[in-house]
């Protein structure tokens, strides 16, 4: 959010209200939230966003990491699905909906306007704010939040959910968090950090490092612990973290290959691929019992499984027919395994959706590596992405976007599709090589 | 933030205690050919199990400073084919190693950059395996051979053209003891 100045200015948004230019000075009280490590960086501008115009809430001093009206902006623009006005372009600053001039708006083009005021409350904080149709001036949102100081940031993204859900019928995302891996550094001498962060970027935190790889980390269904593999012991090994106290187990550290751990649905158990020594296969490991079950027993590579969301079956990579395609098993009969993908030369790494009707995966299109949605149904194959070198795609909670890492230049970075495939954006980071992302389920508390 | 510091401190004494051998929950049906291997499993530091270097012969360690030189066979693209020279390569190895029953190597796959990160470890994996059997062949012991597999993790040069991929797809025979 540093580069909110070259962000706008990439996009060329032109609105065109020369008046205005003299409050070009405003765009400095952009917020510049300091400890954000990833930032967004618009790529490719999305001709259809709706434009929204998010006016600075009343009661709050504009930039700061707690500000309300700059975080509903960022978020929404995230999502690739709108278009906020430029502050330097606002000539009112309404903190009420009986304050809305909407001729004013109108003029400057926005479809939508959300406007709101921060009032101290006997709890804390109360957050009033309401979103209004510029065209016809209804009143489509209004809603009061109780929060603290410290809390404003999480309800100015409850808050983009909620404009994001009445404008769009789509659950927004931005409540959750993002896990991934960066590396600083150059071989041999090379820091691997697993970091969380907000689903914006805000505030990373580190959750494990070492100068050896870290990789394949992943969410359990209740948001609470991070499954990931370390090779901090010089060979392989799955571990799972629990967020809350950094408390980590071992889960696994067999002979051979460990990884690629994902939880089952309910979380009690983990789907891995083992090598044994021998070739790698995936297997089942219950979280309590500590029993492993085997399920695939191919000479080839078995990797990278994928619960279905009704625990019942494994989506895996596998290249028992000479290269990687997508295969599903029955985790009740493992010797039942269907082969998904046909298409293209090469799919890999399978991620479901959360309606449990699509997968995204790795496939090679053109001779370019590029995430694509795989539909089960019709086994449609639709590729999203156009870089060379795209892999991990991990879909958000609400199922609209699909996060995933990208090469810019010589560094690793990540970005966001929308699932439809109409945007791509990237999100830089300021240093090394960042990769692996995996976005975070639904908090609990929804 | 204090606890990531914390945390950090915990790691590595975690790491340490982890040096105990995993147990295997259920038999295979078919047992991996080297769930002899010792040292294989180790999870923690990785402590040098053989004799130091001290115990080795004059003649022993010229004959290692020698292998040091030339320790890292190259693949094609989604091959774990060993080509020409670095037959030989292996086969210096291999000597090396069934002369002296005390040496250990430890066999490090590695892929390019081009797909997916976990299928990659696998392609790593496969590797490595096929310089292990080569060694074996060539009268090593199994228990002188570890394997691991870093993917496209550790890779030998940067670059995202076909002359860094050449480079990046390798075993690295890394001799002990």
């Amino acid at each position: 959010m540093t580069t909110r100045k070259r962000v706008f200015a990439r996009n060329r948004i032109n609105f065109a209200v020369p008046v205005l230019a003299c409050l070009v000075a405003l765009a400095g009280l952009w917020p510049a939230a300091a400890s954000a490590q990833l930032r967004l960086d618009i790529t490719q501008g999305v001709r259809d966003a709706v434009p929204i115009a998010v006016v600075p809430f009343g009661g709050q001093a504009e930039g700061g990491p707690g500000e309300i009206a700059a975080v509903v902006a960022n978020d929404l623009q995230l999502s690739g699905r709108f278009k906020p006005l430029e502050r330097r372009d606002m000539v009112t600053r309404p903190t009420t909906g009986s304050g809305v001039r909407f001729e004013d708006w109108r003029l400057l083009r926005s479809d939508f306007i959300v406007v709101g005021r921060v009032e101290p409350d006997a709890a804390g904080l109360g957050v009033t704010f309401e979103l209004f149709n510029v065209q016809t001036g209804q009143p489509l949102l209004s809603q009061r939040l109780v929060t603290t100081e410290r809390g404003l940031r999480a309800t100015a993204h409850r808050i983009a959910d909620l404009v994001f859900e009445r404008l769009t019928g789509i659950p927004g995302a931005f409540s959750t968090r993002i896990a991934y891996v960066t590396v600083d550094g150059r071989p041999p001498s090379q820091r691997f950090r697993l970091v969380v962060a907000d689903a914006d970027g805000y505030g990373p935190r580190t959750i494990t490092e070492s100068s050896e790889p870290i990789m394949s980390p992943a969410w359990s269904p209740d948001g609470q612990n991070l499954a990931y593999v370390s090779f901090e012991g010089k060979a392989s090994a799955v571990y799972v973290q629990r967020l809350a106290t950094g408390d980590r187990r071992r889960v696994s550290a067999r002979l051979g290959i460990n990884g690629a751990p994902a939880w089952s649905p309910d979380g009690n158990k983990l789907a891995l691929t083992l090598s044994r020594g021998a070739n790698l296969d995936i297997y089942v490991l219950d979280l309590a019992t500590q029993a492993l079950t085997r399920i695939t027993s191919d000479g080839a590579i078995d990797t990278e499984p994928e619960w279905s969301r009704d625990g019942s079956s494994l989506y895996f990579t596998s290249d028992r027919a000479g290269s990687a395609q997508v295969y599903r098993v029955d985790v009740g009969s493992p010797q039942d395994v269907q082969r998904l993908t046909f298409t293209n030369g090469y799919n890999a790494r399978p991620r479901i959706s959360p309606d449990g009707q699509s997968l995204a995966l790795v496939t090679l299109d053109r001779g370019a590596y590029r995430i694509a949605v795989f539909d089960l149904k019709t086994r449609n194959v639709r590729v999203l992405t156009d870089g060379q070198q795209d892999e991990s795609p991990s879909f958000a909670p609400n199922g609209a976007t699909v996060i995933y890492a990208t090469r810019a230049g010589k560094r690793g970075t990540l970005a966001m599709a929308s699932s439809d495939g109409r945007f791509q954006q990237r999100l830089s980071s300021d240093t090394g090589d960042v990769r692996e992302p995996v976005w975070s389920p639904y908090p609990r508390q929804r | 933030m204090k606890w990531t510091h914390a945390l950090a401190v915990g790691l590595i004494t975690l790491g340490l205690a982890a040096c105990t051998k995993p147990k295997q929950v259920q038999p295979e049906a078919t047992p991996p050919a080297t769930t002899d291997t010792s040292g294989a499993q180790t999870s923690g530091i990785d402590t040098s199990a053989g004799p130091a270097a001290g115990a080795m012969s004059p003649e022993q360690q010229q004959a290692l400073a020698a292998l040091q030189a030339r320790n890292v066979v190259y693949f094609e693209f989604d091959s774990s084919e060993i080509r020409g020279d670095d037959l030989q390569t292996v086969t210096a190895h291999a000597a090396y190693l069934a002369r002296y029953k005390n040496a250990r190597v430890r066999l490090e796959g590695h892929t390019d950059e081009r797909g997916s990160r976990e299928y990659n470890i696998g392609l790593g994996e496969r590797r490595a395996q096929t310089v292990r059997s080569a060694l074996l062949v060539q009268g090593v012991a199994e228990s002188q051979i570890t394997t691991v597999s870093y993917g496209e993790e550790r890779p030998a040069v940067e670059g995202a053209d076909e002359a860094a991929y050449a480079k990046n797809r390798r075993v690295e025979l890394v001799q002990g003891p």
